[in-house]
């Protein structure tokens, strides 16, 4: 079995067809669907939140085969991901995009879950502690990017599920929890 | 209609053009046209055919293939004895025009240049033409007696000691006097002369050439037997260099088959019509040879070169091509995806084409590394262009799917359609 580091690769990561962008209707469709699955798994396996355009991405190339994507065919998956909601570019050049392997409402259940697995409904945590504490070791928000947090967080605040406060230095934001 | 007890028939191709005898070549055709004769009323009366004048025979084919149709006949000029000039008179200027003359026949009726008796036979000029014009030309065939050159072409190549023979003209014993390497030097010097003279003439004056036509054909004849003989007969180092150029001046000769091109002069209104059942003849041969599928700008310049001069434009040769739907050709012309045309046999199978192609493509070879363009001419026979366009259409139909790699531009089998994203990992 063929790996990316840790991740497990499928078998047709080694078909080189894989890796052109093909030009007929219902196997473009196929190939743009394998594409946006692959990429979330390994974005959700890796912890990848941001994938840069013009940067060396492991998972575009395959070295056995001698094969990469080509910058277009790049831009078209990702663009596909954006459409149906799980991604978002960063930047109006296209040269960024953000990964939203779980949406911002799967973030803000997964927080919700870890302060009821915790117990700390009453409490008060930093936004840091949150995404590196010793509780959030080996849960999903262990590591989370930092911007995808704060929109989660935001999207709980709205429905008053905490406040968020500034603290003493813009790096120390907390949050009190009222669940 | 018993037409064959009066005319000898006149010989077709598959595509509904005249066989022209050695040394034949068109110079006018007239649609419309009735044949009779005025005197005699048990002679057949043929009715809006197409008038075909060479400078052997008068040939005259039916319009259409009903099964009833009478058939094609011919009158050889050399039965020919006399043409009447167009009456003037008022009747004359809103009549039909019409064309007389006299032809020798045999007691029993029948055309003959050896018949004894004679009668006068009219043509009815029913379409669109011009009688002043088509008399000056039936006047210039009679004078010029066409015919008879073969044969004293023929024994004129008895009499000379030079190598060569006419085909057809029975077998004429090759006779080269060697005279030692310098005789043979000096004929083959005389030779050349002599031909380079005869080319320079040619191209003075276009109209020389169109006579010069024959003589070319002659000159082309001789060169390739002369090249077959000399393959043949010499075992030494200079043959091997000639062998590599024999090669192509072989095709090129092959090339120069077509004594009688059909023009815009001699067929007029015609024109595209006759243009396109000789195009369909001509194409058999290369069709065959590129396996089915031959690429439209290759018709354009095999054509072309054939003809040698009175060349058609890109044009002609569309118009030509797109004829074809009306009458019953085996040929048809095809526009792939990608814009490339191509000529086909009306009996070619796509399938049969695709079948081939999956067959390739499951090759443990390709099912590794694909199948580029080339690798699909060999096994399908045609030329790299012309497997690149079936590729496409495979592709298209999601039979293949392409790799685009430094490697270069390659094709698989689609294995997109069969992966079950639950079952990717073996």
């Amino acid at each position: 079995m063929q790996k990316l580091g840790e991740f497990k690769l499928p078998h047709f990561f080694n078909y080189p067809p894989y890796f052109t962008l093909q030009p007929v209707r219902d196997t473009r469709e196929k190939q743009v669907q394998l594409w946006k699955e692959l990429i979330i798994e390994y974005c959700r396996a890796q912890k990848v939140f941001i994938i840069g355009l013009e940067e060396d991405f492991p998972l575009f190339s395959n070295r056995a085969i001698e094969r990469s994507l080509s910058h277009e065919a790049r831009v078209a998956f990702l663009s596909a991901l954006v459409s149906d909601g799980r991604a978002e570019w960063t930047d109006k050049g296209h040269k960024k995009c953000l990964i939203l392997w779980h949406r911002i409402q799967e973030w803000a259940d997964l927080i919700v879950h870890f302060v009821k697995e915790n117990g700390l409904e009453d409490n008060v945590m930093t936004v840091e502690e949150i995404r590196s504490g010793t509780e959030s070791r080996g849960t999903e928000l262990y590591g989370i990017d930092r911007s995808v947090l704060m929109r989660a967080l935001k999207l709980l605040e709205h429905k008053g599920k905490l406040v968020i406060f500034k603290g003493t230095s813009t790096d120390d934001e907390g949050v009190k929890f009222s669940l | 209609m018993a037409a064959g007890n009066y005319l000898p028939t006149a010989e077709l191709t598959a595509s509904g053009r005249p066989v022209l005898y050695p040394g034949e070549i068109e110079s006018s055709l007239l649609s419309s046209v009735d044949l009779l004769s005025e005197e005699n009323p048990n002679f057949p009366h043929l009715k809006s055919g197409l008038l075909i004048l060479t400078n052997h025979r008068l040939l005259w084919l039916p319009n259409s293939t009903p099964v009833s149709s009478p058939t094609p006949v011919h009158i050889p000029l050399s039965a020919v004895s006399h043409i009447f000039s167009l009456k003037k008179s008022i009747k004359s200027v809103f009549s039909t025009p019409r064309i007389r003359f006299q032809v020798s026949v045999t007691s029993e009726g029948r055309v003959d240049e050896k018949g004894l008796r004679s009668i006068v036979i009219a043509l009815v000029l029913r379409g669109k033409s011009d009688p002043e014009a088509f008399l000056g030309k039936f006047w210039e065939a009679l004078k010029v007696r066409a015919w008879e050159e073969i044969k004293v072409g023929a024994s004129g190549a008895e009499a000379g000691s030079s190598s060569g023979s006419r085909s057809g003209e029975g077998s004429l014993a090759l006779r080269m006097p060697v005279v030692g390497v310098a005789g043979i030097l000096r004929k083959e010097q005389e030779m050349w002369e002599s031909t380079d003279k005869s080319l320079q003439d040619a191209f003075q004056d276009l109209n020389a050439l169109m006579s010069k036509a024959k003589e070319m054909v002659m000159l082309a004849e001789k060169m390739r037997l002369k090249l077959l003989a000399g393959s043949n007969n010499q075992a030494t180092g200079a043959a091997e260099d000639e062998l590599g150029t024999k090669e192509e001046m072989q095709d090129w000769l092959l090339s120069v088959g077509i004594a009688s091109p059909v023009t815009k002069e001699s067929a007029g209104a015609l024109y595209h019509q006759q243009l396109s059942r000789q195009l369909a003849d001509f194409v058999r041969i290369p069709l065959e040879r590129a396996g089915g599928t031959i690429n439209l700008i290759d018709v354009y310049c095999l054509f072309n070169r054939a003809r040698g001069t009175e060349l058609i434009s890109p044009d002609d040769l569309l118009q030509a091509c797109s004829l074809w739907e009306k009458f019953d050709v085996p040929v048809m012309l095809r526009k792939f995806d990608s814009g490339v045309m191509v000529i086909q046999n009306k009996a070619h199978s796509d399938d049969e084409v695709f079948a081939r192609i999956r067959s390739l493509v499951t090759k443990p070879d390709a099912l590794q590394s694909g199948v580029s363009a080339s690798d699909a001419a060999m096994t399908l026979g045609v030329a790299p262009a012309m497997a690149k366009e079936y590729l496409l259409t495979a592709e298209g139909k999601g039979l293949l799917c392409r790799d685009i790699s430094p490697d270069g531009f390659r094709f698989y089998i689609n294995l997109f359609q069969d992966i079950n994203s639950d079952d990717v990992y073996l």
